[in-house]
């Protein structure tokens, strides 16, 4: 009885020392960048003689694998859905279905896919009207709203992504998506 | 010729204690403890369990206390305090009052004070602890991965919704709902099947103790409200899941609809808890006041209408929604007229007490702290029931105050009453006067301590759910008083716990009947052996102990070699056959199992409803599946008409 | 008021007095201040069942405390088994004369609600002064519609009423359900999405007056209040007509400066300031906000001090707002929080 006891309460130890990621409510931008949007340009991944050092401010997610800081956190990607449309990208964008801009629920990514590639798109602009958003937004969100482009696409496991908005029904919610496969342009 | 073990033709030595001890006993070791679907054995479950869920419960309380007890602290926050206060109310009401209140009491005593040797469909009453367990596990495990739910335990959408609550937290808890609700819906059919169909004969309806009234019109009411709450749990589930809309106004939906779904189970929920409270209440005072309860026929039909009406105040919790006021006053109307039926079972209790010896021990101590309690929150309830007053407490800590009043007052007081009271019976020992006594005032001197200022708090214009609060209001010292109070309250607690290990080892032995009682639970040992009764009793009075006859027969011809059992008519509880019960079985435990992961996995995926519908049709067909056992016994004791 | 009721009243506000001076001052923020016709008549209702409810438990506990006194003995007796059939009929007349007294009282506090909420229910204007208000999470939109478009104002958090008329309040959600109640005015209503409602008042007497979100919304529910100013009908009026006007240009360099971080920087993201290039309506309007008396959704004092703190990182005070930290260099802030002070 007594083992039993104390066996459950090292097991209730541990699992309370590994928090689910997915759960996490980040209040505060997880990078060191306290400046918005300055984290530099990345335009690869790729580098000669292995992977980068990490940049000043940049986390060990983004330089190793490429993978925003959200990319397993649902409150961060919902958060970058709210974001999405505070910051009017979806005048451009829409729902992800594109107009005067691109769509970003398809496979097509004209400046890459991947967390870093679209989180420059968004700090630099791109021509053809895309605008700059550094100075305007806080680097912290600016990664929240690249998870939730990510997900437009299916890119997210259903578990993170968000589920529907309390809004008209205009497209399925990105956790019942289609899981597209990114091709560069 | 059959090839059953015939008990008595190859262990003639066996005398009739022993014998029935082996037909209805569980096989040894840990298989035995998951095959058991002996009603006592599962009923103590039950009651371990639901009480450390109120443990759990009570330390989140004081986790509460802490972050409230100095304006602006910082102990907890907003994540963690809304998370705590969810899990806490979640906790209480779903893992500790209804099952303790409802199904502990009802499982265990229920078969007892009716005279039967166990309740009726033992295998559900096994797999209906398996599925509380899981259920609560689930809901801590996911507390402890910080995807508890923090959307109160009420969980209204829009925030409960997919677009303000992201990740699992909500779904955890809609899910732990549906784990809960199965648990009751099966006890409760059980409880109003062994009260109607296993009575002992001459225990006509007009004799039934009062607790098993309350526990079988509480039976009904589960059957009726808790759909309610599965569909509306259900409902956020598909909408978070599966992009459904019930709760989205742009598409047709309402954020209105879930409240009154919920609500329509919400309000019977706290009859649930209440209701069997007041079963102990009459049960102790008669025992104590040496005398019949007073008015037998008003309290049966006094809680008859309570659980009627019940259904009929559910838009009481929200009179502040905007609805028309012709509707609300219609709620206030029946909000007030359920006090009727409680006041005319007061008045019966107070004519018991008047008119009978009133001998004061510790059991009686808890129903004296009801009758304080539960009367302040009954009173601040004709409050809340007027609209426009309602309008201004509803939401604060009133409110707060009221339904701790009526809740703890009318559960957890006469809850510990009938700890004290039953104790002897299932252990077989006393618990100790003065730790006794030391638990009492601590508990009820902290209780008052916490929640009578709360009233003051509302009025005075502290909201609910508030992490904090700001220096300027002045509510600060109020807070500091109430957290003292709360550890008190917890130091009353512990004094219990320690009673109840110190006193299960050394208590004073109680012997069958140390209350001198009269129902049929005293008839048999402390604790009573497997099969209940070596004699299956018959009775001639409400108390059968004090008004059977010297020569009172008993039941005979049930065989003892396996496990027969006398089934009843439901009025006069005249015999009218024999059944078979089923034996120790790992089915029920193997199904809860499946089941956990069907509701589980539909947390996740959709398809989890589809797949993991395989397993629980696989163990319910082994479940139903007739062992060799089970036949041959049938054919044994088969008659066949034209033999 | 007759003698019970005053009476009655004055040991019950000396009772909440006496806990109210546990913490100091008096208290803002409660029942028991109306300052309104609506809160007095509710204030009244209280009086009443209070009063019936302190009479039931005193008589309850008298009948209890005499049963244990009276009847009490210290051994198990034997159980009565024929009580006497005289004193059970006695007993019974007991029981239904005390369910009958039950009834009456109860009927009496129906009535007494019913009368209430038909009050409650008759304050109707044909020219009451309407004001929506929306909730967000955690703040509240608040507007003063008119048909003509260029003297339609939008403010935040801040609800200014003339005294002595009806007010009618057009309530909704932007997002989750929230509750507005102001307890010195009136009950409070839920502000559910999908539905409006209408909140109708009035104010008496002027003053300042917080009120607070009544309803679970969030992670800053608890820092979600507001305030009401009642005002004479001409200070009522001057404050609306310069809420009407555009904010002010600034005065000089530093306001410049202070205009210019606003502009160019996260700000206008989120925030109007009507007359400048700054129009976006995530968050609280901002054009007067120098004439606010609090921030913050009424959690913090509108001053210098507490504006730059708020701006510079609003998660330290209000964690999971969702206005992001603003790190801006000292100058910058600085000049950012003059023009905004300098907004009247």
């Amino acid at each position: 009885m007594k083992r039993t006891i104390s066996t459950a309460i090292l097991l209730t130890a541990i699992a309370l020392l590994c928090a689910c990621e997915r759960e996490k409510r980040q209040f505060r931008e997880p990078t060191g960048s306290a400046v918005p949007g300055d984290t530099g340009v990345e335009q690869s991944p790729l580098h000669p003689g292995g992977s980068a050092p990490l940049k000043p401010g940049e986390s060990e997610s983004e330089a190793n694998n490429g993978a925003g800081p959200f990319e397993f956190n649902a409150y961060a990607v919902a958060e970058g859905q709210k974001l999405y449309y505070s910051y009017n990208c979806g005048g451009c964008h829409f729902h992800g279905g594109g107009g005067i801009g691109p769509p970003l629920m398809d496979a097509n990514w004209i400046y890459g896919s991947q967390p870093q590639n679209i989180h420059d798109t968004i700090i630099e602009g791109r021509p053809n009207g895309m605008p700059s958003f550094r100075g305007r937004i806080p680097d912290y969100q600016v990664w929240e709203i690249v998870a939730f482009v990510r997900s437009l696409s299916g890119q997210l496991p259903p578990t993170v992504a968000p589920a529907r908005p309390d809004n008209m029904n205009v497209k399925k919610p990105e956790d019942l998506g289609p899981k597209e496969n990114p091709q560069q342009r | 010729m059959s090839t059953v073990e015939n008990i008595s033709a190859t262990t003639p030595h066996l005398d009739r204690h022993e014998r029935l001890s082996l037909t209805w006993g569980d096989p040894p070791g840990i298989l035995g403890w998951f095959m058991t679907v002996n009603h006592k054995r599962v009923g103590k479950r039950f009651m371990i369990t639901a009480f450390i869920f109120f443990l759990l419960g009570g330390l989140l309380a004081v986790l509460m206390r802490l972050q409230l007890s100095r304006p602006e602290n910082h102990f907890l926050g907003p994540d963690k305090y809304n998370q705590i206060f969810t899990m806490h109310g979640s906790t209480m009401m779903f893992l500790f009052a209804v099952p303790m209140m409802f199904e502990a009491l009802s499982v265990y005593f229920v078969p007892l004070m009716v005279g039967a040797r166990n309740i009726a469909f033992p295998r559900l009453n096994a797999f209906s602890y398996y599925v509380y367990v899981f259920g609560g596990i689930m809901l801590w495990v996911a507390f402890v991965y910080n995807a508890g739910p923090d959307v109160g335990w009420f969980a209204y959408p829009p925030l409960s919704g997919p677009a303000f609550t992201p990740g699992k937290r909500a779904d955890f808890w809609a899910q732990m709902i549906t784990f809960t609700e199965l648990s009751g819906l099966a006890v409760a059919v059980e409880v109003v099947v062994t009260v109607m169909k296993t009575r002992a004969p001459g225990m006509s309806l007009n004799r039934l103790p009062i607790f098993c009234w309350a526990e079988v019109i509480t039976s009904l009411m589960v059957i009726f409200a808790m759909p309610a709450v599965m569909l509306s749990s259900t409902m956020l589930i598909m909408d978070r899941l599966i992009a459904t809309h019930f709760f989205n106004p742009s598409e047709g939906g309402d954020a209105l609809l879930y409240q009154h779904m919920f609500w329509f189970f919400g309000h019977p929920e706290v009859y649930i808890i209440f209701i069997p409270g007041t079963g102990i209440v009459s049960t102790i005072i008669a025992a104590f006041s040496r005398r019949k309860v007073f008015g037998y026929t008003a309290l049966v039909l006094s809680t008859v209408a309570t659980g009627f009406i019940g259904f009929g105040v559910w838009v009481h919790h929200m009179f502040a929604t905007g609805l028309p006021q012709l509707s609300e006053n219609f709620f206030t109307a029946a909000s007030l007229m359920i006090v009727v039926p409680t006041g005319v079972q007061f008045f019966c209790w107070i004519a018991t007490l008047w008119s009978g010896r009133l001998h004061f021990e510790l059991p009686m101590q808890w129903i004296g702290g009801f009758f304080f309690v539960f009367l302040i929150g009954g009173l601040t309830g004709l409050m809340l029931a007027a609209v426009p007053l309602d309008w201004q407490v509803h939401d604060t800590y009133f409110v707060v105050a009221h339904f701790h009043y009526v809740l703890l007052g009318g559960a957890v007081f006469p809850l510990f009453g009938a700890f004290y009271y039953w104790f002897p019976k299932i252990t077989g020992r006393m618990l100790g006067e003065a730790l006794g006594k030391l638990h009492f005032w601590l508990f009820f001197i902290g209780f008052n301590l916490t929640f009578f200022p709360m009233h003051i708090l509302g009025l005075r214009g502290m909201p609910r759910r508030i992490y904090t609060y700001p220096v300027e209001m002045h509510w600060g010292s109020v807070n500091a008083l109430e957290s003292i109070g709360a550890i008190l309250m917890g130091l009353g607690v512990l004094a219990f716990i320690w009673n109840v290990f110190q006193s299960n080892r050394f208590g004073r032995i109680a012997g069958a009947d140390p209350w001198g009682a009269g129902t049929l639970e005293w008839a048999t040992t402390s604790p009573p052996p497997n099969y209940n009764f070596l004699d299956l009793p018959t009775v001639g009075g409400r108390e059968p102990l004090w008004e059977n006859a010297p020569d009172q027969p008993i039941v005979t011809g049930v065989r003892e070699d396996m496990r027969e059992v006398l089934v009843t008519r439901p009025m006069d509880a005249e015999p009218e056959h024999l059944t078979l019960y089923p034996s120790p079985t790992i089915w029920p435990f193997l199904t809860s199992l499946a089941v956990t992961g069907l509701f589980i996995g539909s947390i996740f995926t959709p398809w989890a409803v589809v797949w993991g519908a395989i397993p629980v049709a696989i163990t319910l067909t082994g479940w139903f599946w007739p062992t060799k056992k089970e036949t041959e016994e049938k054919k044994e004791i088969e008659v066949w008409e034209n033999r | 008021m007759n003698l019970f009721r005053h009476n009655s009243r004055v040991f019950g506000i000396a009772a909440i007095l006496w806990l109210a001076s546990c913490g100091g001052q008096q208290p803002q923020q409660t029942m028991f201040r109306p300052v309104g016709p609506m809160s007095a008549r509710i204030e009244g209702l209280w009086w009443f069942i209070f009063a019936i409810a302190v009479a039931v438990f005193v008589i309850v506990w008298i009948f209890l405390a005499g049963a244990a006194a009276r009847r009490r003995v210290h051994e198990q007796l034997p159980p009565e088994l024929n009580p006497d059939p005289a004193r059970e009929q006695r007993y019974l007349r007991r029981v239904m004369v005390a369910t009958g007294i039950t009834l009456v009282v109860l009927f009496a506090i129906l009535g007494h609600t019913v009368v209430t909420s038909k009050y409650m229910n008759s304050l109707q204007s044909k020219n009451p002064v309407t004001i929506q208000v929306y909730g967000h999470q955690w703040w509240w939109e608040v507007q003063y519609p008119n048909d003509d478009a260029s003297l339609w104002v939008t403010t935040a958090n801040e609800i200014h009423v003339p005294v002595g008329v009806p007010i009618v309040l057009q309530t909704g959600s932007r997002d989750v359900i929230h509750s507005f109640w102001a307890p010195n005015i009136q009950g409070k209503r839920d502000l559910i999405p999908g539905h409006s409602s209408a909140i109708w008042f009035q104010v008496d007497k002027e003053g300042t007056y917080r009120g607070q979100c009544a309803e679970f919304c969030g992670h800053q529910h608890a820092h979600m209040a507001f305030y009401i100013i009642a005002e004479s009908p001409e200070k009522f009026q001057a404050w609306l007509d310069q809420q009407r006007k555009p904010a002010p240009d600034p005065a000089n360099a530093t306001l410049a400066h202070g205009k210019d971080v606003f502009e160019k920087g996260t700000c206008m993201m989120c925030h109007t300031i009507r007359g400048t290039n700054a129009g976006s309506h995530v968050g609280p309007d901002l054009t007067h906000i120098g004439s606010r008396t609090s921030i913050a959704a009424a959690t913090l004092p509108n001053n210098p001090g507490a504006l730059a703190g708020w701006i510079s990182d609003p998660q330290a005070i209000k964690p999971g707002v969702r206005m992001p930290p603003n790190p801006l260099t000292g100058p910058d802030l600085q000049a950012l929080v003059a023009y905004l002070q300098s907004l009247k």
